[in-house]
């Protein structure tokens, strides 16, 4: 690997006797995606906060773009651009005086600053609307702004902490775009979490995160290949007999889930024609599908991603219109 | 240089969105008129003519004046509390600027703003029977801005402590009430009862009011209304220098404490 671009060293966050962060250690390369997965509550956050300064770790070291977390802070938060899960706009600004006001903290020339600006907010199709007050906006041009915001200044680092966590798959698919054409254009590395395995396939390599400690690390393809054989999902006229029948005839264990038999096969592409000649009792449906990051993230950490998301989002809906009684 | 940058982007977005938000505008001129005219005009005619020849409603103009760079000073801490509500104040803390600039950025931001809506207030002035000299409105522009930086700075010292919404403002209006009551703002300083006399010269608002007042009504001192210290009677000079002793240690506990927060 060339010089990482982002560098955790047998990092450590505490609180009180918990350790949220537990020695983990990973090197991003500069140019990549890479995914950064767990159930709630594993330690994604904090070590997101640890990356943008936001937090102090308890011991180890961790550093981006050649610079210390810790000791050189304006340095690291020149190199990162973050687009947070919760809005971090300014609703009483403008989304133009929104980005004016980031240009400004961060520095950009301003020789370069209205080009810039333009061209971002067109990037995110917000252009047309930049005079409008952001409380105005609705919740996928807010994210496509905060967007904006976080690549105005050319960050050698995007964290995206769940970019796109409640948004219309339309929106999502726009903010895919962008970011997959500006990790191309820009060689800007993008450090993602998301509950969305879709999106965590487009990573170049994933770490999955849970209690603490890094439980595996590879790209999306080796992870897969890690749970192993291909899943045949099948229902037949006498599933009890199917069942001994696969056994003694292919050593599968089965399991039955609802009308359905479920067993795993090695090359199941060429397995299943075979599979459908030979089988002595009449199949009804058979599916097979090659294993999903779900399959990997449900084996290493027991849980499955989804059963999080629900409670997140509605959770921030009820944050949402706590919100909105504010005004 | 980077931290002037920084006090300057923190100032700007403060005067910003007071600019953008007309509504607080016509709010910080009217609450002035109702407690002028409402309230000091029904009193006028009990009271009588006070001490100087002055009628209640004059007495009180300068006071009003303080009260409003007060409660507008106050917000800055409230602001605080509302982009932490907001998500706003996370793209503060990560930006590449020093938490001592963001934190003096926003005291001079929201002193600013409440100046402006001190200052608004003098257009008032001849309808209260108040002759003002341009020499006068020099001298209330940096003397309001003290009072509102002093106070600012208190409002951002406790909301870098406390970061629910709901106990901030709570604990700002038990603060705010009686830092107005018991600042001279609707009586004068004289012949209180001595509990009262205490908190009132305990209360940093009430050099402000007692020098703001100093300056419109011209009375300088060994007036009735002075505000008198150990038997002492306050000059203007005086006043400013206890407001100005409060508003440097409130400014630097404020610095510190914002600085240290996560």
């Amino acid at each position: 690997m060339s010089d990482p671009i982002i560098h955790v060293d047998n990092l450590v966050k505490k609180f009180g006797q918990l350790a949220a962060v537990d020695h983990i250690s990973f090197d991003v390369a500069p140019g990549e995606i890479f995914g950064f997965l767990g159930p709630n509550g594993a330690g994604k956050t904090t070590t997101i906060n640890i990356l943008c300064t936001l937090a102090r770790p308890t011991s180890g070291k961790a550093s981006i773009n050649g610079y210390d977390v810790v000791r050189q802070q304006n340095q690291v938060r020149h190199s990162i651009g973050l687009v947070f899960q919760d809005s971090s706009l300014d609703d009483r600004l403008t989304g133009l005086h929104n980005l004016k006001f980031h240009a400004m903290v961060y520095n950009v020339p301003a020789a370069v600053r209205a080009k810039r600006i333009e061209q971002v907010l067109n990037m995110v199709d917000l252009w047309d609307k930049r005079n409008n007050f952001v409380r105005t906006y609705s919740g996928g041009m807010k994210r496509r702004l905060e967007l904006a915001r976080g690549l105005l200044h050319y960050p050698k680092v995007l964290f995206l902490d769940e970019p796109t966590l409640g948004l219309d798959p339309q929106t999502r698919n726009h903010i895919w775009e962008y970011v997959l054409q500006l990790q191309k254009q820009e060689g800007t590395t993008v450090f993602l979490t998301t509950h969305y395995m879709d999106e965590a396939e487009k990573a170049s390599r994933i770490a999955i995160i849970d209690h603490g400690k890094l439980v595996a690390m590879d790209t999306p393809a080796k992870l897969k290949s890690m749970v192993g054989k291909d899943i045949v999902t099948l229902r037949t006229a006498d599933n009890r007999k199917a069942a001994e029948e696969i056994k003694t005839r292919y050593n599968a264990e089965t399991r039955i889930d609802g009308d359905h038999l479920i067993f795993n096969v090695d090359n199941g592409e060429e397995f299943l024609p075979e599979f459908i000649k030979e089988f002595g009792i009449h199949i009804a449906s058979i599916s097979l599908r090659r294993p999903t990051l779900e399959d990997v993230f449900l084996k290493l950490t027991g849980r499955e991603i989804r059963e999080q998301e629900v409670g997140d989002s509605l959770s921030a809906q009820i944050r949402q219109s706590g919100r909105m009684r504010m005004h | 240089m980077n931290n002037l940058l920084g006090i300057y982007t923190m100032w700007y977005r403060d005067v910003l969105r007071f600019w953008h938000d007309k509504a607080r505008m016509l709010s910080a001129l009217l609450f002035p008129v109702f407690f002028l005219f409402m309230f000091g005009s029904g009193l006028q005619g009990s009271i009588g003519v006070m001490s100087g020849g002055i009628n209640f409603t004059q007495f009180m103009y300068p006071g009003i004046i303080a009260m409003s760079v007060l409660m507008g000073s106050f917000m800055s801490g409230v602001s605080i509390v509302w982009d932490r509500e907001f998500g706003f104040l996370k793209e503060v803390l990560v930006a590449p600027i020093s938490r001592m600039s963001v934190a003096l950025g926003r005291t001079l931001g929201s002193a600013t703003v409440a100046t402006i809506q001190g200052i608004m207030i003098l257009v008032l002035a001849p309808f209260i029977g108040v002759s003002l000299t341009a020499g006068n409105v020099l001298a209330l522009i940096p003397l309001t801005f003290l009072l509102a930086a002093s106070m600012g700075s208190m409002g951002i010292l406790l909301a870098s402590r406390i970061k629910s919404t709901e106990a901030f403002q709570a604990i700002m209006q038990m603060l705010m009430f009686p830092m107005i009551f018991l600042s001279g703002v609707f009586f004068p300083m004289q012949n209180l009862p001595d509990w009262m006399n205490v908190l009132v010269k305990i209360n940093p608002a009430s050099y402000g009011v007692a020098s703001i007042r100093q300056v419109i009504l011209g009375t300088g001192t060994n007036s009735a209304f002075d505000l008198t210290l150990f038997g002492h009677a306050m000059t203007i000079w005086e006043n400013i220098a206890v407001l100005a002793a409060f508003g440097l240690v409130m400014i630097m506990l404020a610095v510190w404490s914002f600085g240290r927060q996560e």
